[in-house]
């Protein structure tokens, strides 16, 4: 029986389009959680007390030099033996928010550091409040300032979703695997999977790109 | 009738150097005074001292009678609350050397933050208002071109503008002129002459010596962290009383 690739993708289908879910739903939710605690990694490492500062400072150097695989594997393997128990999908996104927290404060910090102090003085000058100054005239900025490597961090983020694969996770990249091992069509399942990242990544970037021209200021 | 504006003593530092050695200036008002003096004087600083931008470590600054930045409770003197300082803020209107626009806002967006957000005015109010001051300074046309459209004499109208429009008590001009392309300049001048006979009370720390002469009723000459001399224009330009200011106004251009 000599069935073609073709044949043997349709066959496969069910497992590799939850597999792509999966993926995309590990990318989406380690994105967003790792953003919002990002922002305030960022604002911590700018505005916090110098001791909340040192500890913030540590936390995103530590997670920044340490391995994405290492962070996926300590946070399913080692969180078990001090009672927190999470399953292979929450411990493999909980390492991906974390890592990609410390990455987006960077983000935020640099953004934020780029803005000319005289922005915030003449913000005060006309009376506004901290809050409104970050508000009106700081985050505005900062966010276009920081989106392009922004949508570079969330690209990566889905690249660095393949490494739950490692802990079980029924991820793309595990799931074409399993059809390798079934199929022997190794070569085009890893092409195909790849092609599915790849179509992924682009449509995040094209996003991005739309967002950086929506939001661009004429000059 | 209180004064305007009343410094007395006012001491600065950064660190272990003192900028401002005891500073004393009271302003009524419709003033208008000229500070003028080599970089690294503290006329700057001083003007900045008045809306807070600095920190002072002694003496007393009040507009109207009301203590700025400060206050002395059981004898221990401590800052105010931010949201004190911030509307104390909004008693003095101030321009900046680099304009200091936001990048992200039009013209008339830029008027319009401040009295939105701190006047709490309607958007319509403060459209109109906007449109009004811009008008004054003679870019009612430009009202939605972003700063980056904008040539710097022109983004230096839209910051006096949105100062202005918040009806601020006192205007502070810190060198307003200095970033500009020489055929800039007067159209700037041009604008804060315009307030100036309207009555507007104002501090102007500039190098346009011609200007000082011309627009001001007083003139501060400073010099070490000191008020060096001061008098009217006629007086001061013309028969400089102290050697410091003699040798100041022969290095710096009056034409």
């Amino acid at each position: 029986m000599d069935f073609g690739f073709l044949d043997q993708l349709w066959v496969a289908r069910i497992p590799l389009l939850k597999g792509l879910g999966v993926s995309i739903s590990i990318s989406l939710l380690s994105i967003v959680a790792g953003t919002v605690l990002g922002i305030f990694v960022g604002l911590a490492l700018i505005y916090a007390y110098r001791p909340v500062q040192w500890l913030v400072r540590g936390y995103t150097d530590f997670i920044r030099g340490t391995p994405v695989l290492v962070l996926v594997l300590a946070s399913y393997y080692v969180l078990s033996t001090v009672g927190i128990d999470l399953g292979p999908f929450q411990a493999g996104v909980l390492a991906l928010a974390v890592f990609c927290s410390s990455h987006v404060g960077e983000l935020v910090r640099g953004a934020l550091q780029s803005i000319p102090k005289g922005q915030t003085e003449a913000a005060k000058a006309i009376g506004l409040t901290f809050p409104q100054t970050f508000a009106y005239v700081l985050g505005p900025q900062a966010l276009r300032q920081a989106l392009p490597a922004w949508v570079n961090t969330a690209a990566e983020m889905v690249k660095a979703s393949t490494l739950l694969s490692i802990i079980g996770v029924g991820e793309l990249l595990l799931r074409t695997q399993e059809v390798i091992s079934r199929t022997f069509m190794s070569l085009e399942f890893y092409f195909f999977a790849g092609f599915l990242y790849f179509v992924v990544n682009y449509g995040i970037e094209r996003f991005g790109r739309y967002v950086e021209r929506k939001t661009a200021v004429p000059s | 009738m209180t004064n305007l504006l009343e410094i007395r003593d006012l001491h600065k530092r950064y660190g272990t150097v003192e900028v401002l050695k005891g500073v004393d200036c009271s302003m009524r008002q419709g003033d208008v005074i000229s500070i003028i003096g080599s970089s690294g004087s503290g006329k700057t600083t001083m003007l900045r001292c008045i809306n807070m931008l600095e920190e002072f470590q002694g003496g007393t600054i009040s507009i109207d009678g009301q203590e700025i930045g400060y206050e002395t409770v059981g004898g221990v003197r401590r800052r105010k609350p931010e949201r004190e300082i911030a509307r104390q803020r909004a008693l003095t209107g101030m321009a900046f050397q680099q304009f200091n626009l936001f990048p992200h806002m039009t013209a008339a967006g830029n008027v319009m933050l401040g009295l939105v957000k701190v006047k709490k005015m309607s958007r319509d109010e403060a459209r109109g208002l906007a449109e009004k001051w811009l008008d004054r300074v003679g870019l009612l046309s430009r009202k939605d071109h972003y700063p980056g459209q904008l040539s710097g004499g022109q983004q230096q109208r839209v910051a006096i503008a949105r100062a202005i429009a918040m009806n601020p008590k006192l205007m502070l001009f810190d060198e307003v002129t200095s970033a500009l392309d020489p055929e800039l300049v007067n159209e700037v001048l041009q604008v804060i002459k315009g307030l100036a006979e309207d009555g507007m009370s104002m501090l102007i720390v500039t190098h346009e010596m011609r200007f000082a002469y011309e627009v001001s009723s007083r003139v501060i000459f400073m010099n070490q962290g000191r008020i060096g001399e001061e008098g009217n224009p006629r007086e001061m330009f013309l028969k400089p009383k102290t050697e410091r200011l003699a040798e100041f106004l022969k290095t710096s251009t009056f034409n």
